[in-house]
C-alpha cells in the first residue's frame, strides 16, 4: 500500500510543474501575473485613485465649493455645448461612412477608410494648428471672416471645429467592422419585401447596429469633452468664455488651486470610468 | 459603361456626404499645412530646422517615444499574455482598465502623473533619497508616454494570442520541447510582428502627445521641451512659419509610422492566416 502511495507521490512531484503540456510552470505564471498587476497598478490604478483622493482633500464641502465657482460652471457649460454640437455631427457622418464603406464595393474604398482614420494619427496640437492656419488673422480665409465680423479662432466655432476633427473617426471606425461582420441579408430581404430606404434603415439596420452605435457615441463624447491639446491651440484661454473643462483644469493647476483642479478632473475621470464600464458591458452584449 | 446596380439604397447619398464632410473637416485643413509651409519658402524651413532648441525638442520627442514604445512592448506583451491565458482575481478589472488612456482626458492624466511623481508625491517622495528624479526630467516625459501608448500594444497583441490554436504547442511538447523552447520557437513568431505593430502605433501616438506630457515635463528649454510644445511656443511668438515647419515634420513622420504598422499587420495576417 505504502509503495503505491510512494510511487504516486513520486509521479506527482515529477509531473506537477508540467501538469499540462500547454501551460507555463506555476512559478512562471505567478511571475507573469505579478508583473502585470504591479505594472498596471502603478501606471493606471494609482493615478486614477489619486485624482479622487486629491479632489476630496478638503472634504465634501471643499469638493462642492469648486462647482459654485462661476468660471468652473462656465467651463462645464462650454464643454457640454461643444459636445452637444460635435457628437451628433460625427455620429451622423459615422453612420453614412459605415454604410457606404461596409455595404458597397467601389474604387477607392480602401483609400477612403484610411483617410477617415487620419485624424487619429495627427498630433492634437497639429489638429489645432491647421485651423489657426485656416481661420487665424493671418490665415487662408481668416481675413475674409474678420471683414464680416465672424469670429472663429478664440471663439466657439474654432473649438467645435477642432473637436470635430479630433473625434472625426470614432463612430465610423466602430460601426464599419461591425456592419461588415453582420452582413446585409436582412437589409436585402427588407428591400425585396417592398420597404423603402428609410423603413429599412429604422426597422432593420438601426436595431442591428444599436450597441455598436451607442459605444461609438460614448467614445466620441468622452473624447470631445476631454480634448485638451487641439482645443488649447484654438481657444485663446479666455476665462469664462473659451475655457473648456480640460483647459480650466490647466488654469486651476497653474494657479496652485489643486483641490478645485482635481475636483474638475474627477468629473472627467468619472466620465472616463463610465465609458470603460459601458464598453465592457456592450462588448458582452454584441 | 453601365452603372453598377445595387440592391441596397443610399450609395450615392452616403458616399457623397462622406466625401464632402471628409474634405471639409479633414482634407482641406490638413492641406493648409502643406500649402502654408510651401508658401513660407525653403529658407524658413531651413531656418526652423537648424534652430538648436527645435532640434532638441524633436530629439526628445522621438527619443522618449522610442524608449517608451520599447517599455510598452515588454510590459504590453506580458500583460496581453496574462489577460488572455490566465485567470486570476482582478483579471476583468485590469482588462477594462487597459483602455483607460483612451478614455481619460490627457489633462487629467497629466496633473495626476505630475502629482504622483513630484517630490511630495506618493512615488516621488519614495525616491527623494535616491538619485532618481522623475518629474521635470526626460524620464518623466518617457513615463507619461508609456502611460499613453500602453493600450495600443495590448489591444494589438491580445486578439492574436486569443486566436493562437493550442495544437502547435501540444505538438511541440509531444516532440520533447520544453516550455521555453515552445514559447520562443512556436508562440513568439506569430505574435512578435503584431507586438512590433502595436509598438509602432504606440510610438506614433506618443510622438504627437501633448496633454499628459506638458505637466510632468516642466517644459525646460533644451531639456524637457517636447516638439508639440515647440509648436505652441512658436504660435505664441506669432512665428507661423516655424510652427508650420515643425508641424509638417511631425505629420510626415506619423504618416510614415502609420504606413509601417499597417504593412506589418497586413503581412502578419497573410503569413499566419488560418
Amino acid at each position: 500500500m505504502s509503495a503505491i502511495i510512494e510511487v504516486r507521490e513520486a509521479l506527482r512531484s515529477a509531473h506537477y510543474p508540467f501538469s499540462r503540456a500547454t501551460a507555463e510552470p506555476p512559478w512562471m505564471k505567478w511571475i507573469i501575473i505579478s508583473i502585470t498587476v504591479a505594472f498596471m497598478g502603478v501606471m493606471f490604478l494609482l493615478p486614477l485613485v489619486l485624482v479622487f483622493i486629491e479632489a476630496f482633500r478638503k472634504g465634501w464641502e471643499g469638493y462642492m465649493a469648486t462647482f459654485n465657482d462661476r468660471a468652473t460652471m462656465n467651463a462645464v457649460w462650454l464643454t457640454l455645448k461643444v459636445a452637444a454640437i460635435s457628437v451628433p455631427l460625427n455620429t451622423f457622418f459615422g453612420i453614412a461612412a459605415a454604410w457606404c464603406v461596409a455595404r458597397f464595393k467601389f474604387k477607392g474604398r480602401r483609400l477612403l477608410t484610411v483617410l477617415i482614420e487620419l485624424p487619429l494619427w495627427v498630433s492634437p496640437i497639429i489638429s489645432g494648428l491647421i485651423f489657426v492656419l485656416l481661420f487665424g488673422s493671418k490665415g487662408l480665409v481668416g481675413p475674409w471672416f474678420k471683414e464680416h465680423d465672424i469670429k472663429i479662432i478664440f471663439a466657439l466655432p474654432g473649438i467645435v471645429l477642432s473637436t470635430i476633427f479630433v473625434t472625426f473617426p470614432f463612430v465610423a471606425r466602430v460601426l464599419t467592422p461591425q456592419m461588415e461582420a453582420q452582413g446585409q441579408a436582412e437589409e436585402e430581404a427588407a428591400m425585396t419585401l417592398g420597404a423603402n430606404g428609410w423603413q429599412m434603415f429604422w426597422r432593420v439596420t438601426l436595431p442591428k447596429i444599436k450597441w455598436g452605435l451607442l459605444y461609438g457615441i460614448i467614445l466620441c463624447n468622452a473624447r470631445s469633452m476631454g480634448e485638451f491639446g487641439a482645443v488649447s491651440v484654438v481657444s485663446g484661454h479666455i476665462r469664462n468664455k473659451t475655457n473648456t473643462m480640460p483647459l480650466h483644469i490647466e488654469v486651476l493647476y497653474n494657479e496652485y488651486q489643486f483641490v478645485p483642479a482635481f475636483a474638475v478632473a474627477s468629473v472627467l475621470a468619472m466620465l472616463a470610468l463610465l465609458t470603460l464600464v459601458l464598453k465592457s458591458f456592450i462588448s458582452d452584449k454584441r | 459603361m453601365s452603372r453598377p446596380r445595387h440592391i441596397l439604397p443610399g450609395f450615392g447619398l452616403s458616399l457623397g456626404y462622406t466625401v464632402l464632410y471628409l474634405t471639409l473637416i479633414v482634407l482641406i485643413p490638413l492641406a493648409t499645412l502643406f500649402w502654408k509651409s510651401a508658401s513660407g519658402g525653403f529658407g524658413a524651413i531651413i531656418h526652423t530646422l537648424t534652430d538648436k532648441q527645435v532640434l532638441a525638442s524633436l530629439e526628445l520627442s522621438f527619443g522618449a517615444s522610442f524608449v517608451a514604445s520599447l517599455i510598452n512592448g515588454f510590459f504590453g506583451l506580458i500583460t496581453a499574455w496574462a489577460l488572455e491565458r490566465y485567470d486570476f482575481p482582478g483579471r476583468r478589472l485590469l482588462d477594462t482598465i487597459v483602455d483607460l488612456p483612451f478614455a481619460l482626458p490627457t489633462a487629467v492624466a497629466g496633473i495626476a502623473l505630475v502629482t504622483l511623481y513630484s517630490v511630495n508625491g506618493w512615488i516621488g517622495s519614495l525616491l527623494v533619497n535616491s538619485d532618481i528624479k522623475i518629474a521635470f526630467t526626460p524620464l518623466g516625459v518617457t513615463l507619461a508616454l508609456v502611460f499613453v501608448g500602453f493600450p495600443f500594444v495590448v489591444r494589438t497583441v491580445q486578439p492574436v494570442i486569443a486566436d493562437l490554436s493550442l495544437e502547435p504547442e501540444e505538438a511541440a511538447a509531444c516532440l520533447g520541447a520544453n516550455r521555453w523552447q515552445t514559447f520562443t520557437k512556436v508562440i513568439l513568431p506569430p505574435i512578435l510582428p503584431s507586438t512590433v505593430a502595436g509598438m509602432t502605433l504606440a510610438f506614433g501616438r506618443a510622438v504627437g502627445e501633448y496633454g499628459s506630457v506638458v505637466f510632468i515635463s516642466g517644459n525646460l528649454p533644451f531639456k524637457t521641451e517636447i516638439a508639440p510644445l515647440m509648436i505652441v511656443t512658436k504660435l505664441e511668438q506669432y512665428d507661423y512659419a516655424g510652427a508650420t515647419t515643425i508641424g509638417l515634420v511631425m505629420l510626415i513622420a506619423s504618416f510614415m509610422i502609420l504606413a509601417i504598422s499597417n504593412y506589418l499587420i497586413n503581412r502578419n495576417l497573410r503569413r499566419f492566416a488560418r
